[in-house]
């Protein structure tokens, strides 16, 4: 049906994006992942907030870092960003 | 009307323990910066938010159908109305609350486009809407080309970057003409609030952010995000490039506030003890779009873009009321 036979008022208002996208998984887009020395870490969250993905979380339980290797796409920031380069890139 | 000011705690762990509000699964390259700084923006909400973007690059990778990254209202119309659905978003609040059916007692708007989305196609709509007066953020993420559609240059490309509309080639070494000094148009505007920022300096980000909305009225943040795939640049390298542009005054951070410039911390300290500013080609070396400048050949093109910067860093001091040392 074409838009010209119906008014303003009876299209859809707007396409609307109803899944979030943290059902997307862009893990597998990686060839090398970060593997973090915990004895070099100390527990500085830069990576948590430099990293594109969102995929390093901070766990107030743990008092201690998480990789989400479900969206980390191996940039690398992270390892390049440690202060004390307690990551490095690893191949998958 | 003005929310109550609330306390600043920006801290790495206040940041890390905050949910993101720009979430995980967008579909940006590897190593894409503008990302983080979505993320790192959306930590300094103050409250109720409404997102709208310009066509681009953070935009296709955060709402392809039926997927989104935002988890709050956001809408997307498109390339250059940014500033256009701010200022319609702003006054339906507006209007929502005159007759009583907001149920929050304040909405902020954020606006958020790339170079080509500012600079260029949606400016006319900028100008418009922060001539008018209208309360929201716009926030400028300046990979400094048309990165979605396949590196155009843009008014935001620096002179001798090539881009695929300006190709380093035999015919011309890149791009022609010198960056456009958006941010400073903007305080031409006489708007309460204008910044730059860089996300190395996350906490100058984060804080500007913040200022940025509880002022009443119009106000711009330009923050330079480095794009690996447009720059040619290791993506492991972004978040350097962002620091680098800073110590080499390429990009320096400032805020005019009421359109009194002040340097912000970490060009201050440079002010201050100007051998700490490192020449441009710290910054330039390493970045595909400027390799060429480093042939022998065009040796004058990286001699005037050090003394493009200098310039305009000696300006920006003289703005700032610092003067300028050796
Ligand atoms: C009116 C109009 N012209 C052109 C386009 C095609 N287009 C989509 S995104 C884009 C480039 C956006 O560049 P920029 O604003 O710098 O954002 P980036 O992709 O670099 O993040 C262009 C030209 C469009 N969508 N609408
Ligand atoms: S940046 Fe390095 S030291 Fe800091 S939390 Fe991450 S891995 Fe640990
Ligand atoms: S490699 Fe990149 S995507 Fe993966 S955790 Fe590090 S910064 Fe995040
Ligand atoms: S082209 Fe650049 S800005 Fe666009 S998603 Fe890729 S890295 Fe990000
Ligand atoms: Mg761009």
């Amino acid at each position: 049906m074409s838009a010209r036979e119906k008014s303003w008022k009876e299209i859809a208002p707007a396409g609307v994006c109803s899944r979030t996208s943290t059902t997307f998984l862009t893990g597998d887009w990686k060839t090398y992942m970060p593997v973090r020395d915990l004895e070099k870490c100390t527990r500085c969250l830069l990576c948590v907030l430099f990293c594109p993905d969102g995929a390093i979380h901070w766990k107030q339980e743990k008092s201690d870092i998480e990789f989400d290797y479900n969206f980390c796409k191996g940039c690398g920031i992270c390892a390049n960003e440690c202060p004390t380069k307690a990551i490095t890139m690893k191949v998958e | 009307m003005e929310m109550a000011k609330q306390e600043w705690k920006f801290t790495t762990k206040d940041i890390a323990e905050k949910p993101d509000l720009f979430l995980s699964g967008h579909r940006a390259c590897a190593g894409c910066v503008p990302t983080t700084v979505l993320r790192l923006i959306m930590k300094a909400l103050r409250g109720p938010t409404i997102v709208t973007q310009a066509t681009g690059c953070m935009e296709v990778v955060s709402s392809i159908y039926p997927y989104t990254s935002w988890a709050v209202p956001w809408l997307h119309t498109a390339f250059e109305t940014a500033a256009a659905n701010a200022s319609g978003i702003e006054a339906a609040l507006k209007a929502l609350k005159r007759k009583g059916r907001l149920k929050h007692e304040h909405v902020d708007v954020i606006a958020i486009a790339g170079d080509g989305g500012t600079y260029d196609i949606g400016f006319q709509a900028l100008s418009g809407a922060v001539e008018r007066g209208h309360d929201f953020l716009f926030v400028l993420y300046d990979n400094e080309a048309y990165m979605n559609t396949g590196i155009q240059r843009s008014g935001g490309t620096p002179k001798g970057a090539a881009t695929t509309t300006s190709p380093a080639g035999t015919a011309i070494p890149g791009k022609l003409e010198y960056k456009k000094p958006i941010a400073d148009i903007m305080v031409a505007h006489e708007i309460p609030y204008v910044a730059t920022a860089s996300p190395y300096y996350w906490r100058d980000l984060l804080e500007k952010v913040r200022k940025g909305l509880e002022v009443e009225g119009p106000a711009f943040l330009h923050v330079l995000a480095p794009c690996p795939r447009g720059w040619r640049s290791d993506q492991a390298k972004s978040i350097e490039y962002s620091r680098l542009a800073v110590e080499t005054c390429v990009f320096p951070l400032w805020e005019a506030v009421n359109g009194q410039y002040q340097l912000s911390v970490a060009s201050k300290l440079i002010a201050l003890a100007p051998q700490k500013k490192r020449p441009v080609t710290d910054y330039l070396q390493g970045q595909g779009r400027f390799r060429h400048l480093f042939s022998p050949q065009n040796k004058h093109l990286l001699e005037d873009f050090q003394r493009i910067t200098d310039e305009r860093w000696r300006r920006l001091l003289a703005k700032c009321g610092v003067s300028a040392k050796p």
